[in-house]
């Protein structure tokens, strides 16, 4: 759906806190019905990033001054290279990994385990369930899912990890403390007694299109709604995002023609205008994206 | 920009109402040879008596930086700003919060109001700034393990200081940066850290005015095998050598929960001065810092 603002409001960078690697593409092993991007084990429309890719834009981000780096997919265990790349970014700043959790393995984590020591900074994992009970997460994320899931996080524990559950909300805002109670006693009783939880809001694009319903035409952010507005709670105004294809907006415009901005950098520090109907979303929760350890929080 | 003549300066972080720390820290400070005292913000919160902080100030001279806390309560906000995002954080924060407010004067209020939100000065060309969170946003969290070191040299680079002192994690911790440039976090005097210990923190910092004294002797600090100091040698750099040194404060921390408990603030807060642990307030932690707490 085209926007219907005119004099969309474009938003500059004003700083590159975060820098996101798309880095299993669109690939992933599972097939949610919400993923904004509709990742599956079939659409290689994004491909892998390679670890040479990775270093290269690790190293021009030094000079940005990027705070922290954060790898996504699809699901980033799924590239072959994942563990040197995690490495790799140990050695420059802090690292927050997106998973699904089902295919984690121990000696990994060990590895793992063993890099975040060496670097001093934190290896955060975020991992995917969709609510505190296999009847919410399942018809999501798929048969088993939720069990497949808990295992994993089982094993990032074991291993010293305290990962942050992540839940995209497909209830009433209203029932969040309700749901995010329930899940900290059910971690709790599976043995991660210091759960920490994080809530998304959907995004209207990708297959939560098909589920529910895209964006209508006035879902988007207009002049008026920026004035008197702290753009610091717009991700676009601190991150960008490398792909296969190049640098885009931020993760969640990865399909959006628009998103890419360029092959480095350099070239995609460009302002970008707030056009998308995920905008308006982005704009109306903040923050979305970032670990709560990070929340930019509007003076 | 002020020039100053002194050498040895003590930076605290936020009192969170603690005035039985402060007392100690200032105490503590003048004994180790502290020139000039500063306070990066955040008075309020937390513990008893927000009115036993401000004659303490005034009697011996801190300059204060405003943290958002003390924005808040000077503005009269609605609440503390200090970006939780758990429900349960955000209970504990508003019970103190409301607490401070309505137990500050107006007078101490207009105090806090018209705080700067960053002070600079200059010793041998080597610039200070100090802020609450960062110098770009007042309750920004820099945490160690989640702030990376080419974010710190940009920092430093973009608002032109050698020297960068903040609080606002209520970790302390630094960071030595390119051209003897460094990035500490003062630590604070309001709570213990989350490591099982009642003491407090606060830092002295040491500029050695010679040249000749650059890369020198161990600081007199040192000699307290209990602080943690060290000395950044910059032979290629013309700013003066510059020591942190991190000093823990022991204070009467039973009295402190005794009076906490008779202005009924939260059993949850007391037991974290008895303890030294952290009940509330954990999901802004990241996970490496709070891997290391009980909670």
């Amino acid at each position: 759906m085209p926007a219907v603002v005119e004099d969309v409001p474009a938003v500059e960078l004003r700083s590159l806190d975060e820098l996101w690697f798309q880095v299993s593409g669109t690939l992933c092993n599972l097939e949610c019905t919400h993923c904004f991007i509709s990742c599956s084990p079939k659409n290689d429309s994004f491909g892998y990033l390679s670890l040479e890719t990775v270093e290269r834009m690790l190293a021009e981000s030094v000079e940005w001054g990027v705070r922290e780096y954060y790898f996504t997919g699809g699901e980033p265990f799924l590239n072959r290279e994942i563990m040197s790349i995690l490495e790799a970014a140990l050695a420059y700043g802090p690292a927050t990994v997106l998973t699904n959790a089902t295919v984690l393995k121990s000696e990994w984590l060990e590895r793992l385990r063993a890099a975040e020591e060496r670097s001093g900074y934190s290896l955060e994992f975020r991992v995917s369930i969709d609510g505190p009970n296999a009847e919410m997460n399942d018809p999501i994320r798929g048969e088993r899912t939720f069990e497949r899931a808990m295992k994993g996080v089982g094993l990032l524990v074991e291993h010293g990890f305290l990962p942050i559950i992540t839940m995209t909300r497909t209830w009433e805002e209203a029932e969040d403390f309700e749901i995010l109670g329930r899940f900290r006693n059910v971690l709790r009783e599976q043995g991660y007694t210091r759960p920490r939880l994080k809530v998304l809001p959907r995004l209207q694009i990708g297959a939560e299109a098909e589920r529910t319903e895209g964006y209508g035409e006035h879902d988007r952010v207009t002049p008026s709604m920026m004035e008197h507005f702290d753009e610091s709670q717009l991700i676009c105004s601190h991150s960008r995002l490398v792909s296969d294809r190049g640098v885009h907006v931020c993760p969640i415009l990865l399909e959006a023609e628009d998103g890419l901005l360029g092959d480095t950098l350099a070239e995609a520090g460009t302002p970008f205008p707030l056009a998308h109907g995920a905008c308006f979303t982005c704009y109306q929760y903040g923050a979305i994206c970032t670990n709560p350890t990070t929340k930019e929080w509007e003076r | 920009m002020g020039t100053l003549t002194a050498h040895v300066f003590a930076f605290f972080g936020g009192v969170y109402n603690n005035h039985l720390a402060l007392a100690a820290a200032i105490e503590d400070a003048r004994g180790r040879g502290a020139e000039r005292l500063f306070c990066l913000g955040d008075l309020g919160a937390f513990g008893p008596h927000p009115d036993k902080v401000f004659p303490l100030l005034r009697e011996h001279d801190v300059l204060c930086v405003q943290g958002n806390y003390d924005d808040s309560i000077g503005n009269e906000l609605a609440d503390c700003q200090c970006g939780y995002t758990d429900p349960r954080d955000n209970h504990f924060a508003q019970i103190s919060y409301d607490y401070t407010l309505a137990n500050t004067s107006p007078e101490n209020r207009a105090f806090l109001r018209e705080l700067p939100g960053e002070r600079r000065f200059e010793v041998d060309g080597l610039r200070f700034l100090l802020c609450h969170g960062s110098p770009r946003k007042t309750n920004e969290f820099l945490w160690q393990s989640t702030t990376s070191t080419a974010f710190l040299e940009k920092l430093a680079d973009d608002f032109e200081a050698d020297v960068i002192l903040g609080t606002h994690t209520g970790l302390h911790w630094d960071r030595e940066l390119s051209g003897g440039r460094r990035f500490a976090n003062v630590g604070v005097l309001g709570r213990p850290e989350n490591d099982g210990t009642t003491h407090v923190w606060y830092t002295l910092v040491r500029v050695e005015s010679s040249k000749a004294e650059q890369g020198g002797g161990p600081s007199p600090g040192q000699a307290d095998p209990s602080a943690s100091a060290t000395i950044l040698s910059t032979p290629d750099s013309p700013l003066p050598a510059l020591s942190v040194e991190f000093v823990p404060v022991v204070y009467d921390h039973e009295r402190l929960a005794d009076e906490m408990r008779r202005e009924e603030l939260p059993e949850e807060f007391v037991q974290t001065i008895l303890t030294g642990w952290w009940t509330t307030c954990l999901e802004v932690l990241p996970q490496r810092e709070r891997r290391v707490g009980r909670f």
